[in-house]
This record gives C-alpha cells, structure tokens and sequence, in this order.
C-alpha cells in the first residue's frame, strides 16, 4: 500500500477567532513496506496529519490518495479504510475499555463483522507479535504494566490486519524497557508483515536507527525530508526548530575535534561504537 | 463537533461588561431572570428587551456567541410554544377544535414564553461570556458568605465548580480523542438501532470515567502537596473590589427595576 499526501492543509475551527492552522500545504509520499519516521516539535502538526491518513479528519484543501485513490471519494468505505490504515494514537492505553485483554483486542476484529474463528485467529496472532503471552489473556487490562498495556492497545490495532501501521509516539511515557519493548515489537511487525509503517517520535535515537526515510515537521510544514544521514546532516538547522540530531553524532563530533579519525554520517548508537572501536584499535594497534 | 458544545465560555473582549464586579453581575442577573417572570405588559417587556440589547451590543460580544446557547436548548424552546399553543383556549379560537383548537390567547401565551426563555438564556450566556470562571465563583462564593452560618460549606461549593469548569474543556478533549481511537479500531456511533447505539457508547464511557477519576486522584494529590486545606483563613490573589462603574450599573439596575414596576403595575 502506498500513501500520497497532496498538498494537504489543515485548519481547526475554520472561521472563529480560533482558527488554528496545524497543517500548511503539506505534500509527502509514502511507499509500500517503507519505514517512515516523523518528527517535528511539539505543536508542529504531526498528529494532524496522520489523522488525516484513515479519514478521520479531512484536509481543508488537498487529497490523501491510498494506492491512487482519493479515500474521502465514498464515504461508506470509511470503515475499510479505518481496518486497512491501523492509527495507533499517542497514549492507547487510554482507550481500553474491557474486561480482559483478549475481549479489548478482540474489539477491532469485531466491528469488521468477522467469523468467531477468525477473530480468535487475529487476536491470538497479534498478541503474540507484540509479546503478549497466553497466560496474560484472561487478566484486566488495567492491572497490567504501562508497557504492557501499551502493547495491547497495539495489539487492538494490529488485529484489524491493517496494511499501514501508523503510531503517534509509541514510546512517550515510558521507562527504557518499556521503550524498547515496543520499538522492539514494531521493527518485528515491519519485518514480519511487510507493513508500511509510519512512526511519529520525539526521539532522533530510535528513528536514525529505525526509519529508511524521515520527514520533519515544523509549524504545519515539511521541513526537510530524506533518508536519515541526509536529515542529519541538517544538524544547525535542525537545532534552530527545536530540534537536534541524534545525540551520539554530537560525541562523535566532539571526537572528530580532538583529532580522533572517525567517519562523518554516523547517528546510530551500534554504528557509533563500532567507528569508536575501529578507531581505537587503529590508534592502539 | 463536539468541541462546538460552550458551556461556561468565556469570551474574551475589553468592554464595560467585562470589568464589571462579578458579585453585581451575578446579582443582575438573577434579578433580571425573575423580572422576567414577574412582568406582564407589552411595555414592560419592550424595556426588557431594550434593556438586554444595550447590554448585549456594550459587551461586545458578538451575537452568535449568546445564540449558541440558545440552539442548544431550541428543541426544548420549541415544545414549551407547542404545549402552549395548544392548552390555553382563551381568547378568539382561529382554527381546529376540541384539543387541537388554536386561539389568539394561546399563540400570544406561546410567544410570551418562548420569547422569555430566549431572553433567560441570552441573560445567563451574557454572564459567563463576559466573565472568567475564577471571577465568577469568586463572585458566588462571596454571595454564598452569609449561609454559611447556616452551615452552606460555600468555599467548598465555590472550589467545586472552578474546578468543574476547569475541566469541561478538558474532559471535551478527551471525549474527542477516545471517539477517534475507537473509530480508528472500526467502532460505529452513527448507524445501528437505539440499542446498538447505547452499546456503542460502552467503548467511550468507560476509558472516560477511568480518566476523570485518574485525573481527579491526581488534581487531589497535587493540592494536598501544596497544603490546600480549605476555605479556612485563606486569602486570594484578587481582591474584588467595587469601583466607579459597578456603582454606576447599580443605579442603573435600580432604575430598570423601578421602570419595570410602573410599567407592569400601571401599563
Ligand atoms: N482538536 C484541535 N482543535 C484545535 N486545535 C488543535 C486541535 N488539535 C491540535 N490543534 C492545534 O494544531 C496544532 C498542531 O497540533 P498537533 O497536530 O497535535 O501537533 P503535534 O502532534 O506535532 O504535537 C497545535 O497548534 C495544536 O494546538
Ligand atoms: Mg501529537
């Protein structure tokens, strides 16, 4: 599945003293089985936009096209869209509302009007692509850890089979295991399902390391757009919209200046500490 | 949508309104609403009328702010003229007869009252349009004062509704973004029969009361943390204060009432 945005504005309260321009003419493209990173300052329209992605607002001016089609043409398939983009919204932890962790996943599956079997199928497949064990089904979803809970809420998503995986901060709010939980979790789903997905993220550190290509927002507009090295080496700009590149390019500078020779370009953590190892032995022989 | 909902908003605006003590205002106001009740010549209410427009136009608040309110009620508006029309049989019948019989004195009693209520919620809207929530219950609590000899905990009443409308925004928003994530995992709120619709509501519900009591707990604990104990001995940032123009649109209010009067009484 491919998603292009064309020239999409988005303003909230049209005509009111509070009328909010979140997004301003904002054109992307997105391929199939792409991982896209979004990132911009709070306030910068990042879940405006993906909101617009399953039809769940619709752009002032321009069009959001799913495999070439306009998804605002018919409005009676706005559930297919909803099932075929997941939108996994900022804290979804808030939205679980059953008794059990299986009946909240089973939710989705459920609206589509899908066989008891193949309910059963789906729920017990998604639990288990995000690392929720059987043993944990039958428990409330609200005496689980905030990791966990995170999980299932995906899990509610991931169980609609959707062919775009969207998600607005999975990470916010969370200890490092939690966070890498579910980092952990998404990069399995992108591997193992060949989704597109798209990841909205405060943190540099886990889109250099995930995404193949990465927008920036900045006030309703696409900043800069590019594979991770070409968005990075943006660093000045970049710090200038609140902004920074990932925090061990910053040593890795640091290093370059006292006269270590390590290559430019690097932003992931594994690649920085093989440039550093690499160096170290070539000084140390 | 739903943020469109405007209970106790406030519009910001520099006008005479605004500035008005909240205490005065509150007071007018319900004096105003029971003056409507009382009143029953044509001129009497034309002064009313008068009386609302001029407060209305000096506040500076635009008309469709304090018609809002009134859209929001429309349906209850229209069935009180209804009812109306149709129980009171005095005056000369115009058409149909037995219960669906339509007189004059019906129709003007039909008006009467739905030109009342309209007045009653552009009155009440002018007041929380033009004032801000901390002052108006500043202004109620300072009311309540003298009952709580008789035991009326008015600090705690006073705390309960800035807190109250301190998060009707707040709880709005939240509303909003539980419907999209629910919407998002395929839920449908628009079609399906009452009892479907009714089931549909469980999945918004729950997730909502969770949050207000998690945002309640959480409000608690940071107030204790700053020792809030009551009304007890407190003192407040803002001290109201009762200035020129608040004397004047007492004398003003005076004057309304005893126009009022001589034209119910002797009109
Ligand atoms: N429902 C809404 N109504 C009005 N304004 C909104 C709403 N949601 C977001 N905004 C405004 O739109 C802008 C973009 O917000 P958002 O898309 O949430 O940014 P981000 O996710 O990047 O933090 C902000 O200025 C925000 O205040
Ligand atoms: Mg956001």
């Amino acid at each position: 599945m491919s998603i292009t945005i064309n020239h999409v504005t988005h303003i909230y309260n049209p005509g009111t003293a509070m009328a909010k321009t979140a997004l301003d003419d904002v054109s992307m493209e997105f391929r199939d089985g792409e991982f896209i990173g979004l990132i911009g300052h709070t306030g910068s329209g990042k879940s405006t936009l993906i909101q617009h992605l399953n039809a769940l607002l619709k752009p002032t001016s321009g069009e959001i096209l799913l495999n070439g089609e306009n998804i605002h043409q018919d409005k009676k398939r706005l559930k297919e869209i909803r099932q075929r983009v997941g939108l996994v919204f900022q804290y979804p932890e808030h939205q679980l509302f059953e008794m059990t962790v299986y009946k909240d996943v089973a939710y989705g599956p459920t609206n589509l009007g899908l066989s008891l079997e193949e309910i059963d199928r789906r729920v017990r497949e998604a639990l288990e692509v995000v690392g929720m064990g059987e043993e944990t089904y039958e428990k409330s979803p609200f005496e689980l850890s905030g990791g966990q809970k995170r999980r299932v809420a995906i899990a509610g998503i991931l169980a609609m089979q959707p062919e775009v995986l969207v998600l607005d901060e999975p990470t916010a709010g969370l200890d490092p295991k939690g966070r890498d939980e579910i980092l952990d979790a998404v990069q399995e789903m992108h591997r193992r399902l060949g989704l597109l997905v798209v990841l909205v993220s405060h943190s540099m550190e886990d889109v250099a390391r995930l995404a193949d290509r990465i927008f920036v927002m900045h006030q309703g507009k696409v900043a800069f757009s590019g594979t991770p090295k070409e968005v990075f080496s943006h660093a000045k700009e970049l710090e200038q919209i609140g902004l920074a590149a990932p925090q061990v390019s910053y040593i890795l500078e640091g290093l370059r200046q006292k006269g270590f020779s390590i290559p430019k370009d690097l932003y992931t953590i594994e690649e920085a500490a093989k440039a550093i190892s690499d160096c170290l032995q070539g000084t140390k022989p | 949508m739903i943020r469109d909902i405007t209970i106790g908003q406030y519009y910001a605006a520099n006008s005479l309104i605004h500035r008005l003590d909240a205490r005065l205002k509150v007071v007018a106001v319900m004096i105003y609403i029971i003056t409507l009740f009382c009143i029953g010549s044509v001129a009497a209410y034309g002064l009313a009328i008068v009386a609302l427009a001029a407060v209305v136009v000096s506040s500076k608040v635009p008309l469709r702010f304090m018609l809002r309110g009134i859209q929001s009620i429309f349906l209850i508006i229209v069935l009180t003229g209804i009812i109306n029309v149709f129980t009171n049989k005095t005056g000369v019948p115009l058409w149909g007869r037995d219960w669906y019989l339509i007189t004059t004195g019906g129709l003007s009693m039909a008006g009467m009252i739905i030109l009342r209520l309209m007045m009653l919620i552009i009155a009440s809207s002018l007041l929380t349009l033009t004032t801000t929530p901390i002052q108006l219950t500043d202004g109620i609590e300072y009311l309540l004062k003298p009952f709580g000899k008789i035991g009326v905990p008015y600090h705690e009443i006073a705390m309960m509704m800035t807190i109250a409308l301190r998060f009707i925004p707040t709880l709005l928003d939240e509303t909003d973004k539980i419907m999209k994530a629910q919407q998002a995992r395929g839920a449908d709120f628009e079609t399906g029969n009452l009892m479907q619709r009714a089931k549909a509501l469980v999945p918004i519900l729950v997730p909502l009361f969770i949050s207000a009591f998690r945002r309640a707990e959480e409000l608690a604990t940071a107030m204790e943390a700053r020792c809030y104990r009551g009304g007890a001995h407190r003192t407040k940032m803002n001290q109201m204060a009762f200035g020129t123009a608040d004397y004047g649109a007492t004398a003003l209010c005076v004057v309304f009432l005893l126009a009022e009067a001589v034209l119910s009484i002797w009109l």
